[in-house]
């Protein structure tokens, strides 16, 4: 599905991305953990398709086509969803009128018909309820005075809305509460299936509980500098990233 | 990928779509300004001597009046001297219906998207197309004549109806109003004249289409609604312009009258010729709008979609003089390239209990500057009177400006006086954000400004918002910074 070969990118004329190597197949769900600052958000944006990250070496590859040629929108529409840690507001434009828009953008390139009102509605109930999605907060300016974890929902439910077949989720579970994060949880399990694959950011094991993954992978400063299974992230709980920076500093001084 | 800086150059690249000349054959006055060609236009109007006379005041007043120093532009200087103050169509004789039209004409008006034949023409919606500075054919004259509402071109109220011409022209805007009121008052060549008798509720919209196509020629023209007791009417009016390298002049006016309980609502949707991307070429409007509410109850309501014009200069005003009547203005300016707009509404509150309304939603891009120019003013007579101004500019890009000057002046303390103002931008990480979510960057602009300007296009008739929304999606192609 999603290939990621000796990736290097910069902001700003800072060096951010220094060779990250990943594969994930199709229908894995791939963690990805880390000290902040590492680069975790900066490989979800590269990714995206966000102008102000310059890739200066290596290749993506998404179902076969070279994912870094395609503007944000078509690697949207190609099934790539970014769900933001920091989701934006954006005043005057409704929830349900973005929604519907993002929706038949999608299908429109897929070379699908609009959904008719009623279909759409349909569609949204479902989803609504998948992810106990407030009804108040389709009808508000997106994500306009959203509190923090009514914006994470909304991620959720737009991914719900927009069945990717690679989703990103970039700290969805900082801002939720306990509640809230089982009901993600499990609509993002329920969501899971043998096309889809799913790439978790995150700083906690406890989400990883939930959502369980195939791998884990530690990255640090701009690489991934060690790969496990959900055992892993056990240790970092424990022990923290100090021994992997040592070993990683040790091994950069040789 | 467009970056940021691709997508601005992108937007100043985007052609005029109705840049285009109609080849016909004109009668066109000699340039200059001088008493002579009033009486030359007068004459070919074949206008009665008091209208001559009050044009002749109009060019006195013009002569003793100043070009305005109070607006936030350099106003450019305009050789008024070097216009051409009369250019029609030529035609043989009298039209009787539209087939005496000229097919290149009709064609024009075709491609403009404002089929004049009555059978393709928007039902529910009479139009009025005026060329330069003549009015070629007004549809559905028929059935509204059936009601008593008068619909037709100002020279042929001149002649049908002098009366009610006599009697209102002028009421509202006089002719030394300001300096381009005055020019239009001596000079103007045709418009459109309303009137809705007692107790009518025209049954359809009334539409003025204007398209200037002369070269070196202005558009003087005026228009004049009367709505009668009890009466109510909606107008909306258009207007395109071919794409020239030199400015050209528009000093339009407008007067609207409201008597008893009467409901007037002007809409506008302006997308003269705005330049090119270095601002050479595009109209200067400079028009004149102003309604009374003469009578109580009576209500006056602008609404206006700005989009093009090299400079717009209007403040359409209301007059609340009949008690408890009501004014409303509603406004979208875009600016982007170097258009600037000067643009904002007047409200006189005499009567008690009038009540008012101001919605101004400014949009700048690239070089553009907007302004906001409001005046509420409440007299000593107005007891209670209300006003709420919500004033908003929307940014797009780091180059533009947006400024707001609204004045109040209340001399009556029971007045209520409420002003509101948001400046925003559109970000990057908005437009990324849409992007995200398979939403193309022109698309998250319309998304966005749509959104923003909601509350005005809601108050016009329903294909004129789509109408509306569709040329601010293609002005605002691509203008993200
Ligand atoms: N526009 C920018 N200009 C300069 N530096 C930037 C910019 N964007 C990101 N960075 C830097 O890139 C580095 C990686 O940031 P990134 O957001 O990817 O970290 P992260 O791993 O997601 O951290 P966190 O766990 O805190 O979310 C940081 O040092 C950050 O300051
Ligand atoms: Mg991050």
């Amino acid at each position: 599905m999603l290939t990621i070969k000796n990736l290097h990118a910069e902001v700003e004329g800072k060096k951010i991305l220094k060779g990250i190597n990943l594969e994930i197949p199709k229908g894995e769900i791939h963690a990805i953990m880390g000290p902040n600052g590492s680069g975790k958000s900066s490989l979800a944006s590269v990714l995206a398709g966000r102008d102000n990250y310059t890739v200066t070496e290596g290749e993506v590859w998404f179902n076969g086509k070279n994912l870094l040629e395609m503007s944000p929108e078509d690697r949207a529409r190609e099934g790539v969803f970014l769900a933001f840690q920091y989701p934006v507001e954006i005043p005057g434009v409704s929830n349900i009128n973005f929604l519907k828009t993002a929706v038949n953008e999608v299908r429109t390139y897929k070379g699908l018909p609009p959904l008719e009102a009623k279909e759409f509605l349909k569609l949204t109930k479902e989803k609504q309820q998948l992810v106990d999605f407030n009804t108040n907060l389709m009808n508000r300016s997106l994500n306009e005075g959203f509190s923090g974890g009514e914006k994470k929902r909304n991620e959720i439910f737009q991914l719900a809305m927009l069945n990717p077949s690679l989703a990103i989720l970039d700290e969805t579970d900082s801002g939720l509460d306990i509640d809230a994060l089982r009901i993600v949880s499990n609509g993002v399990n329920k969501l899971r299936d043998a096309e889809k694959s799913f790439v978790v950011i995150t700083h906690y094991q406890r989400l990883l509980e939930y959502i369980v993954p195939d791998f884990v992978h530690v990255l640090y400063n701009g690489r991934i500098i060690k790969t496990g299974t959900k055992e892993l992230a056990l240790e970092l709980e424990e022990k923290g990233y100090d021994w992997l920076k040592e070993a990683e500093h040790q091994k950069e001084s040789v | 990928m467009m970056n940021s800086n691709e997508i601005i150059d992108d937007i100043a690249n985007k052609e005029y779509e109705f840049g285009f000349t109609t080849d016909i054959e004109m009668d066109i006055a000699p340039p200059g300004l001088n008493e002579d060609i009033i009486r030359f236009i007068s004459a070919k109007k074949n206008e009665p001597e008091w209208l001559l006379e009050w044009r002749l005041k109009g060019y006195q007043a013009f002569k003793k009046l100043k070009f305005p120093t109070w607006q936030h532009f350099d106003l450019p200087e305009i050789d008024l001297q070097a216009l051409s103050y009369y250019a029609a169509p030529k035609k043989k004789k009298q039209l009787n219906s539209l087939d005496e039209v000229d097919p290149e004409l009709l064609a024009t008006f075709e491609k403009l998207g404002i089929p004049l034949n009555e059978q393709k023409a928007l039902t529910g919606v009479a139009v009025d197309a005026v060329f330069d500075s003549v009015s070629v054919a007004t549809t559905f004259k028929g059935k509204l004549k059936e009601m008593g509402v008068i619909f037709c071109s100002f020279g042929e109220a001149v002649q049908e109806y002098p009366d009610l011409v006599k009697k209102y022209l002028g009421t509202v805007v006089p002719h030394s109003d300001n300096i381009f009121a005055a020019l239009n008052s001596a000079v103007f060549s045709d418009g459109s004249f309303v009137y809705i008798p007692k107790g009518v509720r025209c049954p359809m919209e009334l539409s003025t289409y204007f398209r200037i196509n002369a070269q070196n020629t202005g558009q003087f023209e005026r228009t004049l609604i009367v709505a009668d007791d009890n009466s109510y009417v909606s107008y909306l009016e258009g207007c395109t312009a071919p794409m020239r390298d030199e400015n050209q002049l528009h000093a339009a006016v407008v007067e609207i009258v409201a008597l008893e309980n009467a409901e007037v609502k002007y809409s506008t949707v302006q997308n003269w010729y705005p330049g090119d991307k270095d601002g050479k070429g595009g109209i200067y409007n400079f028009v004149t709008k102003r309604g009374i509410c003469k009578g109580a109850n009576s209500k006056i309501s602008w609404t206006q979609v700005e989009t093009g014009s090299a400079i717009t200069w209007k403040y359409p005003s209301v007059i609340l003089q009949g008690d408890y009547s009501e004014g409303e203005f509603y406004s979208v300016a875009v600016v982007r390239n170097k258009q600037i707009a000067d643009t904002g509404t007047k409200i006189h509150h005499l009567g008690k209990g009038t009540k008012s309304r101001i919605i101004s939603k400014g949009i700048s891009a690239g070089h553009g500057d907007n302004s906001y120019r409001g005046l509420v003013s409440v007299g000593p007579r107005a007891e209670n009177a209300r006003n709420f101004t919500q004033c908003d500019s929307l940014l797009i890009g780091n180059q533009c400006g947006s400024h707001t000057f609204p004045y109040i002046e209340s001399r009556n303390k029971s007045a209520m006086i409420e002003h509101e103002a948001t400046t925003s931008k559109i970000g990057e990480d908005q437009i990324f954000y849409l992007n995200a979510r398979g939403i193309d960057t022109e698309k998250a602009v319309a998304l966005i400004v749509n959104g923003y300007v909601k509350e005005v296009l809601n108050q016009l008739p329903m294909e004129f918002a789509v109408e509306a929304q569709k040329l601010l999606s293609i002005t605002l192609e691509g203008s993200v910074g």
